[in-house]
This record gives structure tokens, sequence and C-alpha cells, in this order.
């Protein structure tokens, strides 16, 4: 089994302050974090490589510090990881991120499946591990919250995916591209011998020449179809606060379903 | 010089940390109010390495070094005391005393489960008369063929009434007993469950109150002689080195609990309005924010240079002395500081900073109180003190052969 996971480094949004006047993210000083959803994506790899054996490999695109999230991914137990890291990359959309991203994957040999997280918690599109798919030509299974089956001899997989109204099981061809939510499992902490192994091994790092048989002009910011024209916080949204007040708890819970019914919200 | 934690450390310190924030600060601020000590703790340390943290792998440990054992102590009581301790006396007082002055054999029949943390180790020095007076100990051992018998009575013990194994201290010259020549103690490794042995816990303490603190009381119990750790007379130096890597561990946690006053202190400073500004704008304020940041860089220092010491395999008595005295008075001095900022509010359980002014006392107290270490460094400054070497010295970290399996 080959289970290779994608993961982002992201600023600490909960480090993040607003700039008050101009109302954009003040990125400086804030410290760079491993996206949290993909520690799921690592955890259920590595699960599916304690059950299956194999190998898991993590990937990530970014400037050389994000050798870091690496790190720590090796440290909770990934066997190798790689680093794309090339200016030619630099300003990437999320089109030409998962353009480069699925040219690597395609580097790095046979694979029984691809993790990533949902989103990224900086640019929240989710758009990233869908892209990988499609450049691929393999099944992608969006907001997986639970795997219920998987048998790589016979090449399927089955699957719980959270949407808004409730969960739905599909079940695809492997390898497929599997972007998990936060209910699929508890990330594990890293080991004291992960720790160890993961500063101490040596990180590969791809540049776009490594990238052989790739469109280079489908790179970085030339190679992005979209571009940003603002980034802007959106006004807080107004909104009324009522307190019900009553004798009992009995007597507010009456209430507020009157309220409710009133107002056709149930 | 080298000032910057490596990538290993810097890793290991994030680790512990969020280990802390999900494993241990969710449920801590019921734990203290209902005196609680939860065991469901010792299995969580011991997955992740902790209960061995500074063990070499082949005896059972996570091969890590000295100064990870401190960071982790940090990270953990920045939390609270509690998780802390379970490091001090488990890691620190019993583990590494097993690996500095045990036996092969021992090693693997104590060691390394310890170090596993299948079984937890505690430590019994202190009896109800003698703490700082370490010569006043009352129990005895007497040698009655390949046994000895132990009697006596073991107080302000931590985990004695949740760990499985003790390192015991016990008159075996009564000759020397008399004299007070201390040179008539010795060590026992003792187990649970041996006929004689029963435990119990003190209730009513000021601080600490998620930690268990007890008692032993040992009526002819019966040791076999190869349980002797070290040479008979030799307990007293075991002890004293014993407390060389407990004091290291209270020190780092101490430094741990001085961060915790000091980032509760400036979150509520930043938030709370006096005088139409935040109370941080002011500058009695401020002056109670800056001692506890220079209290926390000292802190760190002295305990990070012992933890270095130790790594190389140097004599650290007074350095670790030093940054036990100081961690603990700098804590207790940031806890009440924290309090004083937190008004009101940090007079009542709402917030974390009266815990941490309760749980800091203990430390100024055990593992050498404030007293002790002053007359230390006197001493030591003197010229009136100096340390020997010892027959078994607390071997330097390797990182090669300590993660050899």
């Amino acid at each position: 089994m080959h289970a290779i996971v994608c993961i982002k480094q992201v600023p600490d949004t909960t480090e993040v302050k607003i700039d008050p006047v101009r109302g954009t993210l003040i990125r400086e000083g804030v410290p760079s974090i491993l996206n949290p959803f993909d520690t799921y994506a690592i955890e259920e790899a590595l699960r599916l490589k304690e059950q299956f054996g194999g190998k898991v490999t993590a990937i990530s695109m970014g400037p050389p510090q994000a050798i870091e999230v690496l790190k720590e991914a090796v440290a909770m137990g990934c066997d190798e990881a790689i680093l794309l890291s090339d200016r030619a990359f630099a300003g990437s959309d999320t089109w030409a991120t998962a353009y480069t991203l699925s040219q690597a994957i395609r580097r790095l040999g046979p694979f029984d499946i691809i993790f990533c997280g949902r989103q990224a918690i900086d640019g929240d599109t989710g758009q990233v591990g869908p892209g990988i798919a499609r450049q691929l030509k393999i099944n992608q299974l969006t907001y997986v919250c639970k795997i219920q089956h998987i048998d790589f001899d016979k090449g399927e997989i089955r699957v719980e995916r959270l949407l808004e109204e409730g969960r739905e099981v599909v079940e695809s061809r492997l390898p497929a591209l599997l972007t998990v939510v936060k209910d699929i499992n508890q990330p594990r902490y890293p080991t004291f011998k992960g720790i160890r192994r993961a500063s101490r091994m040596e990180y590969p790092i791809w540049t776009a020449k490594d990238l052989e048989g790739a469109n280079p002009a489908y790179f970085g910011l030339d190679g992005s179809p979209t571009r940003v024209v603002r980034v802007f916080t959106p006004p807080p949204r107004s909104g009324q606060t009522e307190i019900i007040q009553g004798e009992t708890v009995q007597e507010q819970a009456a209430k507020l379903v009157e309220k409710l019914l009133a107002e056709k919200i149930i | 010089m080298e000032f910057q934690l490596s990538d290993e450390h810097r890793m290991l310190e994030k680790t512990v940390r969020e280990f802390a924030a999900r494993e241990i600060a969710p449920t801590i601020k019921e734990l203290d109010r209902t005196h609680s000590f939860d065991p469901g703790i010792f299995p969580k340390m011991a997955e992740q390495g902790l209960l061995g943290i500074c063990i070499p792998e082949r005896y059972g440990g996570a091969g890590m070094d000295y100064i990870s054992l401190g960071l982790a102590c940090e990270e953990l009581e920045y939390v609270d005391t509690s998780a802390r301790v379970i490091m001090s006396v488990h890691v620190g007082l019993y583990s590494c005393t097993l690996f500095q002055w045990g036996t092969e054999e021992q090693k693997q029949k104590y060691l390394v489960p310890a170090a596993q943390g299948d079984v937890i180790g505690a430590f019994g020095l202190t009896e109800p008369n003698a703490g700082s007076d370490v010569v006043n100990l009352q129990t005895t051992a007497r040698r009655e063929g390949d046994h000895y018998i132990l009697n006596g009575e073991k107080t302000w013990i931590s985990l004695a009434d949740v760990a499985d194994h003790f390192l015991i201290f016990a008159w075996t010259d009564m000759e020397k007993k008399r004299r007070r020549d201390h040179s008539g103690i010795s060590a026992f490794i003792v187990e649970r469950g041996w006929p004689g042995l029963t435990t119990d816990t003190i209730h009513g303490k000021l601080g600490v109150r998620a930690g268990n603190t007890g008692s032993i009381s040992m009526n002819d119990v019966p040791v076999p002689a190869e349980n002797l750790l070290g040479q008979e007379g030799e307990g007293f130096k075991i002890a004293m080195s014993a407390l060389d890597q407990g004091r290291y561990t209270v020190a780092a946690g101490a430094t741990g609990l001085i961060r915790a006053c000091l980032d509760a202190s400036v979150r509520y400073a930043n938030e709370r309005q006096t005088f139409g500004v935040p109370i941080g704008r002011h500058q009695l304020i401020q002056q109670m924010i800056a001692y506890m940041a220079q209290r926390y860089e000292i802190a760190r220092l002295l305990y990070l240079r012992a933890g270095w010491l130790k790594n190389q395999g140097i004599r650290n008595t007074r350095e670790t002395s030093l940054a036990k005295w100081y961690a603990c008075d700098a804590a207790f001095d940031s806890a009440s500081d924290a309090v004083q900022i937190h008004g009101a509010y940090g007079f009542c359980d709402e917030y974390d900073v009266e815990r941490f002014f309760r749980n800091a006392k203990g430390a100024v107290i055990y593992e050498g109180s404030r007293e002790i270490h002053q007359l230390l460094q006197a001493e030591y400054a003197l010229g009136y003190r100096q340390d020997r070497p010892l027959r078994c010295e607390l071997p330097a970290y390797d990182p090669e052969t300590w993660t050899e399996s």
C-alpha cells in the first residue's frame, strides 16, 4: 500500500489579527503551522499503513520553510516527505497548485490512495484536492468522515461523506483521492522516536526542473487562470439578541418554540 | 555557545505542549477542585514516551536527552503542577536513580518496566520527623538471611498511594544511626504487595490537589537482599544524587508555571479595562509583568544549563540547586502577582491563577526547601562545600548508544 498525503503550511489563524484600518489580515509575525485539517489526512493514511503495511509519503508545496510541516508529518509516522519549492511555483492559484502537485505525484510512481484535508484554513477554497484528482484522472471522494470498507487487492473503497443534509455512502475504484473532515479520526501526537527521525532526516526538495514532462507554462502566477483582485473582511452581520424570560426552563422553552413557529423556522 | 533549541527539542516541546493542552487542561480544574488524582493519565503519558523520556531505548525508554526531560516538565507544569510531579518522581527521582546506581539485573527487572510506563515508581525518603534533616530518619532495615526486614514510616511521598514500586531509604547500621553518621543509610527497591507495606493518601493540601501525596507504612516488610540499590551505606549519596535529577525537574516545571502566570496576566491585562484603558497600560501592572518576563528568562536559562551539564556528564549539584531555588521562588512571586493583576477575579477559581498560586507554594518547600538551597549556595560560595566524585555518576547523554535497542 502506498498512500500519499498532501499537506500545507498555513499561518496560525488563531494568531492572525485584522488591521483595523485596512481590514486586511496582518500576516507579519504570525507563526506558521501545519494546516489542522491535514493532520487528519496524515492520521488516516497512517492507520491504513498500520492495518495493511506499506508506506506513507507526505508532499507539500511552498517556500523552503514549509519543510517544518513535513518534519511534523514524519514525526507522526510518515515514511518519506518531499517538498516542492521553486520561485517558479510562487503565486500559484488552486489550479496551478493542483497541477504542480499532480506532476510530482506522477513522479513518485504508483500509489493506491491520496489524502488531503478538506481545505486549508488560510485560503479556505477546498479546491486543490479535487483539482489533483482531476489532473491525475482518478476519482475524488470529498468530505470523507469514515472509510467503511477498503480492499487494495480488489481496488475498491466505500466511504461516508459528511454533507450539510446528512451522510452519503459512496463506492469507488482505487486509486482515489480523499479529502477528509475532522470527524474521521483523532490525530496522534508525534512520538519521540518519530521526532528524532524527523529532525535527523534529509528532505528532498524538488524544483520545476525535477518535474519532467510538466508544462512550465502551467506553473506559478503565470500558470494561474485566476487573479485575486482584492482581499477584504466582509462587514459583520448585524443581528438582534433577545433573551427569553420565563419562570421555569420549560416556560422559556415553550416561548422559544412559539417564536420559532411564528418565524416559520420550525 | 548555542542558545537555540535544536529541531528535536523544538518539536518535543510543541508535542508535549499539545499533549498537556489536550489531555490535562480540559479536566484539571475539576480534578483540582475535587482533590482527585486521575490515574488515567499514566497510560497516556506512557504511550507518549514521557515516562521514560530520558532513559536509553535499551532500558525501555524513549532515548531522548536530559534537556528533553526539562522541556517536558516545563510544558506539563504550564498546565498543572500535578502532571509535572509525575515526571519528577517517576522519572527524576526513581528511574534516573535506578539508571545511575542499579546493577544490570536491577535495571532489567525494575527500570525497563518503569521506563515503558508499565509500573510507576516513587521515592521514599521523607519521614514525619525527617525532611531537611535527612539523618534523622527512623526507618530501619535489619538483615535476616537473604532478606532485609524494613520497618518505618514515610510521609509526604508523591504518588505514594498510586505507585507500584518504591525507592526506600533506611538505616542498615544502627550504631551509625545513633551517631547520626549518614554512611549507615542504605537504599532499597520495594514493591507494593509485599507483606507489611501499606500506603495512604494525605488530604487537605493547600495546592497540587490533583496530585497524589501520601504516606508509606512498613511493618516487618521482607525485602530480598538483591533489592539493595548500590552498596550498604551508600543510601545517603544515592538520595542526594537522586535529588539532582528531582530538583532539576522541579526547576523546569516552576519555569513553566512562571510562563503560565505571564501568559494569563498578559491576556487579562489586555482585556480588562479600568479608567478607560486596558490595565496593561498602567505602569504598576507593567512592572509586575516585566518581572514575570525577567524571571521566566532567568529560570529557563538556569535549568537548561543544568540539563546541558547532565548531557555532558558533568556534576551539576550546585547549578541544579541554584536553578531550583531561583525558579521556585520566582514562580511563587509570579503567581502572587498574577493573582494581584487579576484582582478579585484572581481570588476565585474562575481563573487559573489562584490554582497557580496554591500550587507554587509547595515547590518552595519540597525537594530542598528555599532555606536548604540558600545554605547550599552560601557554602559553595564560601568554599565550605565541594562535590566529590561518586562511585556511580549519572551517565552522560550519548545520541548514538541511547537509541540502540
